[in-house]
Order: structure tokens, then sequence, then C-alpha cells
């Protein structure tokens, strides 16, 4: 069993989660996931890793509340223990002296985003940040990349903060800097690893996308994750979850990832509250 | 009933059937369908044993069970002197009694099968760890001395649990790392509740745990601790990763959505409980006309629990015909009973989806067998302009898969064999690195129980000799 240390909405519908799992902890590295159940009976799902205290033994995600296993976890307090917290899986991001790098984040990512700038920064790069939400609202962590990064870039689309746009702006907003990144790297939801991937092919930039399909063992045994990437068949859990952007099949991606859209939901439908409706 | 004499015994060497729940029932449940012997068909089938003074079924048992040994226990009446002597070198009976293959191996050395039937071992064995189930307390074999060594062993699945047993026996300490948030493997993730309960392997599992193993659960040695890590506090490591990606036949459409691997299929169903979505919070589609590519024993899984998730047409697709089908006899009998409908001669050649990018049909083509191939089995050809398309609303292929990647990914000093899982030698299980054995599925990637548990023996003395100096 595992420790829930802290698990508090930080933005609308989206929670930081600090689980203690020292064996996690000490071993984790930048754009590596874990695998949660929040209870007995529950699923296993995959959530990227955006922080962790290798000393203390802790390990903090970002989450958004979608469906019916992320509402249970969006319950859990601080002491309760969920039966499982496996990690860390998937391959690390990349970490080089590339020259300029670009990350962009969004949603979880901007949580996940962090642990990628800061080994980046550790390693001599110029380290830009770009993010995007919907308003200021839905903002979180600046500080924290703030110092991780050379400089910031923020979009959103009522205006709130930054400029009023979204990742579509990013390229113009570069160039006013005067900035051309080495590589671009993307952390978030599937709309903004694509967007951005659609941007940034045309410019000739490098870009990594975290990829965040449906998994169930995520140690290479059951291949629900499977990404069309350059043509070729891959498996995000141990391939991935980094891919090069311009060379996935995001059509495919999109479908796959909607799969089990209505059974994630129904179960929600089914609690009492809900039955009112 | 009081003035019945005692009749004499005539000489009845038919092999005595095993009870199966009826097909029509056990299509609507996941509950077991074999059912086993009762003492006395058990005893009667033990006295069809002719006792050989030179046994051939011994030398037919991967793991060298003394059989003969353990069916005289049987006729006997003397059951716990019988599991004992299965215990002192099978860890696992009441699992080998259900899913080995036993046709091919000690049954079929049997001298009764050569002009008749073979004893039914396997269900013999299976009895004998079934009455042990049911009686209150399990017996734990004499333990060597302790002898400080240390020993880690990666997975908990068949070939891991018989090491763990073995050198426990010899007094050498034990720890086991799982991945999986429950022990056993394919035990617990492969093979259908139908066919092995779940309950049979959480106590053979607590079995080994009772004898001193330690479990580290939800611990992925590679990416939570690499070998070498591990290497430092251990004195020897055994590789029991299992099996890893599954194979596709690439094809066009292989990843619509409804187009499942046999491993996504089966861990949705038997790790997570998916039959019992929304009780269990892991979901399966239960989509009505379904499609198993294959033909071994992961397939009729497959196809079985289609027919009880409630579909109402269920199709095996074969490339060859039902003499090449590599399953066991008694399963295609199951799946056929059960309603499966085999189409055998058939390749899919592309999968074709709808608008959603759902599956929606399979493009086949007709076989035709032509002259034998490497395997000895004559290689299918397909017939020329035979296509035709068959509709399926989920396909599910079962067609193998490779070694698990995740230790040769993370360990320096590791070859690897052709099928990429890691190279061993056969007489002692070691790798290429030292202080390192492996075995099972992370080497020879789909194979089967007992052929991993056959491994973990062959390791485990290996790793005994290493730890005592006898080498």
């Amino acid at each position: 069993m595992y420790e829930v240390i802290e698990r508090r909405m930080i933005v609308p519908n989206l929670h930081e989660f600090t689980v203690r799992a020292p064996a996690v902890a000490r071993s984790v590295k930048p754009g590596q996931f874990v695998i949660v159940r929040p209870e007995e009976n529950g699923e296993r799902i995959p959530l990227s890793v955006a922080d962790w205290d290798r000393e203390a033994g802790t390990v903090t995600s970002i989450f958004m509340q979608v469906g019916a296993s992320t509402a249970k976890l969006a319950r859990l307090k601080p002491g309760q223990t969920i039966p499982t917290y496996a990690g860390p899986l998937g391959r690390k991001t990349d970490i080089e002296n590339f020259g300029t790098v670009l990350l962009v984040g969004g949603c979880y990512g901007i949580g996940s985003i962090y642990p990628v700038a800061r080994a980046l920064k550790e390693a001599g790069n110029k380290v830009y940040t770009f993010l995007e939400a919907r308003g200021s609202f839905l903002l979180y962590w600046e500080d924290k990349l703030a110092a991780a990064s050379d400089g910031m870039f923020i979009a959103t689309r009522d205006g709130t903060k930054g400029r009023k746009g979204h990742i579509a702006d990013m390229p113009a907003m570069l160039s006013a800097a005067g900035i051309t990144p080495d590589r671009v790297i993307v952390n978030g939801c599937t709309f903004l690893l694509m967007r951005t991937s659609e941007l940034t092919r045309p410019l000739g930039w490098k870009t990594v996308v975290n990829m965040n399909p449906i998994m169930i063992d995520g140690t290479g045994m059951c291949g629900v994750c499977r990404v069309s990437v350059g043509g070729k068949m891959k498996f995000a859990c141990v391939d991935g979850p980094d891919f090069d952007g311009h060379e996935i099949d995001w059509a495919e991606f999109l479908a796959r990832r909607k799969s089990y859209g209505p059974e994630e939901v129904d179960p929600l439908r089914r609690s009492s509250c809900a039955s009112h409706f | 009933m009081a003035d019945e004499k005692p009749t004499k015994k005539t000489l009845d060497i038919k092999r005595r059937p095993m009870p199966k729940q009826d097909h029509h029932e056990r299509i609507k449940n996941f509950e077991e369908v074999a059912l086993g012997y009762p003492v006395p068909t058990a005893r009667e089938e033990a006295s069809r044993c002719l006792d050989c003074k030179t046994a051939l079924c011994n030398k037919g048992c991967p793991v060298g069970i003394d059989i003969p040994g353990f069916i005289k226990r049987i006729v006997e009446g003397d059951f716990a002197a019988g599991i004992r002597k299965i215990k002192e070198t099978n860890a696992l009976p009441a699992i080998c009694g259900r899913v080995c293959p036993q046709e091919e191996q000690c049954e079929k050395m049997c001298v009764l099968g050569k002009k008749g039937e073979p004893v039914s071992i396997g269900r013999l064995e299976r009895f004998l760890a079934d009455w042990e189930a049911g009686q209150d307390k399990i017996e734990i074999p004499v333990m060597a001395p302790k002898t400080g060594k240390k020993v880690a062993i990666v997975g908990a699945g068949p070939a891991g649990v018989t090491v763990a047993n073995d050198l426990l026996i010899l007094g050498h300490d034990v720890t086991i790392y799982e991945a999986l948030h429950e022990c056993g493997g394919v035990l617990i993730y492969g093979i259908p509740e139908f066919r092995l309960p779940k309950s049979i392997v959480k106590r053979e599992v607590d079995y080994v745990r009772r004898l001193g193993a330690k479990i580290e659960m939800d611990f992925i040695v590679g990416t939570t601790r690499t070998v070498d890590e591990l290497l430092e506090e251990f004195d020897a490591l055994f590789v029991g990763a299992g099996a890893g990606l599954p194979w596709f036949m690439e094809i066009p459409g292989e990843n619509l959505n409804g187009v499942y691997s046999a491993n996504e299929y089966l861990t949705r169903v038997n790790l997570m409980k998916g039959y019992r979505f929304p009780e269990y919070d892991t979901p399966v589609k239960q989509p009505a006309r379904v499609a198993v590519v294959g033909g071994g024993n992961v397939a009729m899984d497959s196809a079985r629990t289609a027919v009880r998730l409630g579909a109402d047409e269920v199709h095996l697709v074969y490339r060859r015909s039902r003499t090449e089908l590599p399953a066991r006899l008694e399963e295609v009998e199951n799946a056929e009973e059960e309603g499966v409908i085999f189409d055998l001669l058939t390749l899919p050649v592309r999968l074709i989806g709808d608008e959603n990018g759902w599956i929606k049909e399979m493009e086949c083509l007709e076989m035709e067998l032509g002259e034998p191939d490497d395997s000895g089995r004559r290689r299918p050809v397909p017939v020329k302009g035979s296509n035709f398309l068959m509709p399926a609303d989920a396909v599910v292929i079962a067609i193998g898969n490779s070694p698990n990647p995740l230790i040769p990914m993370t360990t320096p000093g590791l070859e690897l064999n052709k099928k990429g899982g890691l190279m061993t030698s056969p007489e002692t299980a070691r790798t290429s690195k030292a202080r390192v054995w492996a075995g099972g599925d992370v080497v020879r990637g789909a194979a089967t129980v007992i052929s991993a548990m056959g491994d973990g023996r062959i390791a485990a003395a290996s790793i005994h000799k290493y730890l005592t100096g006898q080498e």
C-alpha cells in the first residue's frame, strides 16, 4: 500500500497528487510515468511524473479528472492509501546539451514538463517554456517553471494572461523574441501534441512528443499502447512514451485514445448524485 | 445392501473421464469447466497404472516427478504421502495438473497408451493437489539449514516461483520482485478463470511465501532498480520476467479500434476482471461478432472468453487445418462444444474499419495445404482469387509474443537469442552475464507453463551449485 501525502485540486479539474513510493522516487527520471490503481477493484492507469523528492521518497503527478478512475483518485485524502503505485516506466526523455530547447506544456503537461526543463537546464541548454491554457485560472507552477527556464511564453484563449491566443501563435511569439529552438518537447493533451507537431513540421524543428495512450500493464506485455510511428508499430510503454511528433499517425492515435470513452464516463452516470439528473 | 457379497475384481482398463460443467451452462459463467475426480474415480484411475519397473512417464516430465510413486500412494489411499511425493519436485501441482500438455509429455510415454489410453496422470496430480487444499493444514517440507546466501528472482510467474521453491528448501534466502499487482504471471493475467481458478494460483503462491519467500510487488526490475543494482545486494539473480510484446500479422488495419492482442484481451478479463465491469473498473467490450486469429491454447482461451462475454458468434480463424492446430485437443474440443466456429484454412490479409476507426470486417484468403515446411507441418498456400470478407466487430490476434524486453533494454552484458530472449545454456539456464540465470518466456517467447517450470528447476540446481561452491 502506498500513502497519499497530498492530493489537492491545484486548478479546476487538475489535481496535484503526491504519494510515498521510495523505490520509484529513488530512480525516476524526466519523461517517465507510473501506473496507479486507486483501489482494490480499480483499473491500472498511467500518470506522467511531474516531480519527486528522492530523500523524502515521494513522487508527484498532475492528473486531470476525466473518468471513473481519475474521479476516485480525486477523492483521495492525505493519509489514505492506494494499492498500486508502480514505476518508473517508459524510457526517460533524452537529455543532452541540444543548444536551445523549447518546452511546450498544457493541462497536466505543465507539470510533467517541469522535470524535463530542470534537467535540460542542468545539461547546459537555453530553456524556454511555452504554456497554453484556456485562461489564467488554469495555469499553475509558473514560478517553478520560471526558475528552470531562461524565458517563458504564455498564451491563453481568453487573454487573461500572456497573449490572447493559443499554440498556433507560438512560432510568431518565438520569432518576435528572436528564438529558434534546436528541439521542441511537448507534454500535455493529445491535441496539443498534434497541433505543435503540425506547426513545427514546416519549420523543420525537431519535435519530441510525450505520448499518453491507454495502457494496462505498462510493462511491455499487453500491447494496447501501440502507436504508428513512421509507419512502424511502436509500443509507448517500452519504446516511448517520447516519439518524434512528425512521424506519428495522429488520426489513428486520436481514434485509439477515445476507444473507451463511453466506459470511462458510464460509471459516473450510475453514481447516486448523477442519477438525480 | 447387507448381504451384498464383494464381487471378484475384473480388470477394467478404461480411462476414467473427468466430470465437466455442462456446456450449455458453462458458456454463461467463468467458473472452472473441468471438475476433477471424486475419490473413488481417482483410485480406480490410479489402479490402472502398471507401476512399470522402468517408468517411461517420468522421462516425459520436464520437472521429473516420480509419477508411479505418487500414483501408488493414491491406490493405497495415502493421499498425504502422494502429494508429498509430487512436491519433492513440483511446487505447483494444482496448476500443472490443470494446464500441462500431458498428452505430449508424461502421458505420451505411458505404456498403456501404446495399445489403449494412457493413465490420466494430469488428472491424478490435480486430484492430490485439490485433496490437500481441502485439508486443514498444508505440509511444509523439511528445509535445509540456512546458508546465508541471497537470491533475487525477477517475476512471480511459474518459472520464478519454481526457482523460489527449490532454493528455499535448499536453505537460501529468496526475494521475488513482481511488476504487476498480483503474483502468478501468465497464470493470473493469461489463463482464464474457467481453465485455472485464480484462487488456486493464490494458494500456490502463498505456499512459497510460507516457505519463506519475500515478495516485493509493483517492482519493475530494470527501471525501479536495475539488475546490476540488485547484484550488489544479492549473490545470484534469476530472470523469469515472462512474455513481452504481442505479435501482429503486419497487415493493414491492425491498429483499428476493436482489434486486440490476446495479451490485452485476456489481461482485461483475467487480471483486471473486466468480465465483472462495473464492479471492477476495467472495461472490456462485448461485441456481437468476434474473430480470434490463431490456433494455439491462447487463441482457444480468447475464443472461449468471448463466448462467455456473450458474443453471438465467435469465429476462430486459422490458416492451417484442424490437424495442425497447436492447441491441446482437449481445449479444441471444449471450444467446439461451446459453439466456437472454426474457420480453418483461412488467412486474414486486411482489416477494414468504419468511418470512426472501428473494425468492421476482415478480408481473408482461403488456403490449401502444400508441402511440409521447417516445422514439419504442411505449409498453407493461398488459393488464388479466393478473397472474401468476414464481418467482425472485434478481432483478437493470438499468434504469439516475443520475450519481455525490459531486462535486455536496461541490462548491459546480456546476450540475446534469435527470438530476442535472453540467451541461456540449456544445461544450467545461465545467461552470458555472471551470476544471472533465466528461464521461461523471457528466454523462449511464448511457451508453456511447465517448460518455464522445467527451466526454473534447472536454474535452481545450477544456482545452488554455484552458491555452495560445487563448481
